[in-house]
């Protein structure tokens, strides 16, 4: 028995399925969610006297800026920790993203920018008044530019792995760092300490956490299909 | 036309002259307040540099006046008076003249100067350790064991606020000291500050202090004061150090005894 129509239909369905696998993203992958915090005594954060620069001291004559090299919350949390896939990293997508690097109230917005390798970012000055933006890498090249008030941004990148601290040579108390990395999957703590990391296809995975005091520690982690591990780094702290 | 000249030379002179003597007192034209115990001397010194040299000024200005009304009224025949034997004596005259001028005043200005930077602090000064980096002053207090941590230049690390290179980890002393980016002292009390630099040459220099001293890399550079008026006034970097010298400066705040305890009990426990 005949059944010409078979061949179209079967054509059509065929090119539907097609279709909606294409409309449909992949399977989103598991996800790495945790928290960074600390045991010990950590530095204490200690306010900083802005009295030099007269627009920055009226900004925060409220509530002083603290001290961002150990930034510690309630729970023993730990900000500006990096987290990131550091070895047997797969399904990794390069960073097109332009990022934002403010100087604001001579302070750095954000303290760390976590960026990839080529991905671009933008140096903003947002003060009525000059800054110097002087990032010390010792792998990729160095530069310090100035960026008097109304600079247009400045657009950088860096082409090699790297975590750089930043300083203003003006405005000695700003600190800040780059952390430049080969991956897509990284996240920057909190001020809870948490971080979280989406898209990673199964497989085996070593994260490290990095914070610019107490240095990094490793786990390796294990993702099966579409599964969220919950991961905590705890980093032992001295108050000198 | 020449006696226009002479006319006009004669009256400028007299209205500036009139005008800077009638407005004296104010601080914007002459001496900024004068804050310190020491400075008086200085205001001294420079007060006679100034009623020497201006009425000097002053005197020549009216001389060279006369001088041309006399050359525009002249006649027929007239001569010009000549110095006895020339230009030369003449000249050899105004060196050794200015020359005594300038010795006496050097001579007498060095007993000023050196009462303020060459005498020892008072035993009961205020120790407290001066920094100054490109582009920035920061000052250190000894803390409740008053005593001072070593330096490690190596340790320095401005991002944690470790601008002194302490090591407190290792270091006990270093532990309380106490580092700010004001220079806050009571009033009416001897202060000896220690100056050095980390980089380049910088000066420390504050105008109601009468206090201007060059901060050199390498040397330890002692500098006594006792502030004698409450207040807050701009310390400012006066040797070009780099792009960021217009933006070196610190403030002096001095305050009442009471004042800076309280103010210092704070600052220790912040460390």
């Amino acid at each position: 028995m005949k059944r010409p129509y078979i061949v179209p239909v079967v054509l059509v369905l065929l090119v539907s399925v097609a279709l909606a696998a294409l409309a449909v993203p992949p399977p989103a992958g598991g996800s790495i969610t945790g928290k960074v915090t600390y045991t010990g005594t950590p530095p204490k954060m200690k306010p900083i006297d802005m009295s030099k620069e007269p627009n920055c001291a009226k900004e925060h004559a409220a509530s002083p800026v603290m001290t961002e090299n150990v930034v510690t919350g309630p729970g023993n949390s730990v900000e500006w920790a990096v987290v990131y896939v550091s070895a047997s990293d797969q399904g990794s997508i390069p960073g097109t993203q332009t990022l934002k690097f403010d100087q604001k109230g001579c302070q750095y917005l954000p303290h760390v920018l976590a960026m990839q390798v080529n991905q671009p970012f933008e140096v903003v000055n947002s003060d009525p008044h000059l800054h110097n933006i002087h990032p010390l890498p010792k792998i990729n090249a160095e530069w310090n530019k100035s960026q008097p008030p109304g600079t247009p941004p400045l657009t950088e990148k860096y082409d090699k792995p790297e975590f750089i601290p930043v300083k203003c040579n003006v405005h000695p108390w700003m600190h800040g760092y780059f952390v430049v990395l080969n991956t897509s999957h990284y996240s920057v703590t909190g001020a809870d300490g948490s971080f979280s990391i989406k898209g990673l296809p199964p497989g085996k995975y070593t994260l490290t956490a990095w914070q610019e005091q107490f240095g990094t520690q490793t786990q390796d982690v294990t993702i099966a299909g579409g599964e969220t591990k919950t991961i905590s780094f705890v980093f032992k702290a001295l108050p000198y | 036309m020449g006696k226009t000249f002479a006319v006009v030379l004669t009256i400028i002179t007299i209205v500036s002259t009139a005008f800077f003597i009638y407005h004296g007192h104010n601080d914007l034209l002459w001496l900024p307040v004068d804050a310190s115990a020491h400075g008086h001397g200085v205001d001294h010194q420079l007060m006679e540099t100034m009623y020497g040299s201006g009425f000097l000024f002053v005197l020549s200005q009216l001389l060279l006046g006369l001088f041309v009304w006399q050359a525009a009224s002249r006649k027929e025949g007239w001569k010009y008076k000549t110095f006895p034997g020339g230009a030369k004596p003449m000249v050899v005259l105004a060196i050794v003249l200015v020359g005594i001028e300038i010795l006496a005043l050097s001579f007498v200005g060095s007993k000023v100067w050196a009462g303020i930077y060459m005498t020892p602090p008072e035993p009961q000064a205020l120790p407290i350790d001066v920094q100054a980096g490109q582009f920035a002053f920061y000052f250190r207090y000894a803390g409740a064991d008053d005593k001072f941590g070593a330096l490690h230049p190596d340790k320095i690390d401005e991002g944690s606020g470790n601008f002194f290179g302490l090591d407190p980890r290792n270091d006990v002393a270093a532990r309380d000291d106490v580092v700010v980016a004001s220079l806050v002292i009571p009033v009416n009390r001897p202060i000896f500050l220690t100056l050095h630099s980390k980089d380049v040459i910088h000066s420390f220099y504050v105008r109601e202090l009468r206090l201007q001293q060059d901060i050199v890399p390498g040397l330890l550079i002692p500098l006594h004061f006792t502030a004698t008026k409450t207040g807050r006034y701009e310390i400012v970097c006066t040797q070009l150090c780099g792009l960021g010298h217009y933006q070196m400066k610190a403030y002096l705040e001095v305050k009442t005894q009471d004042e800076f305890d309280q103010w210092l009990k704070q600052q220790e426990a912040q460390q």
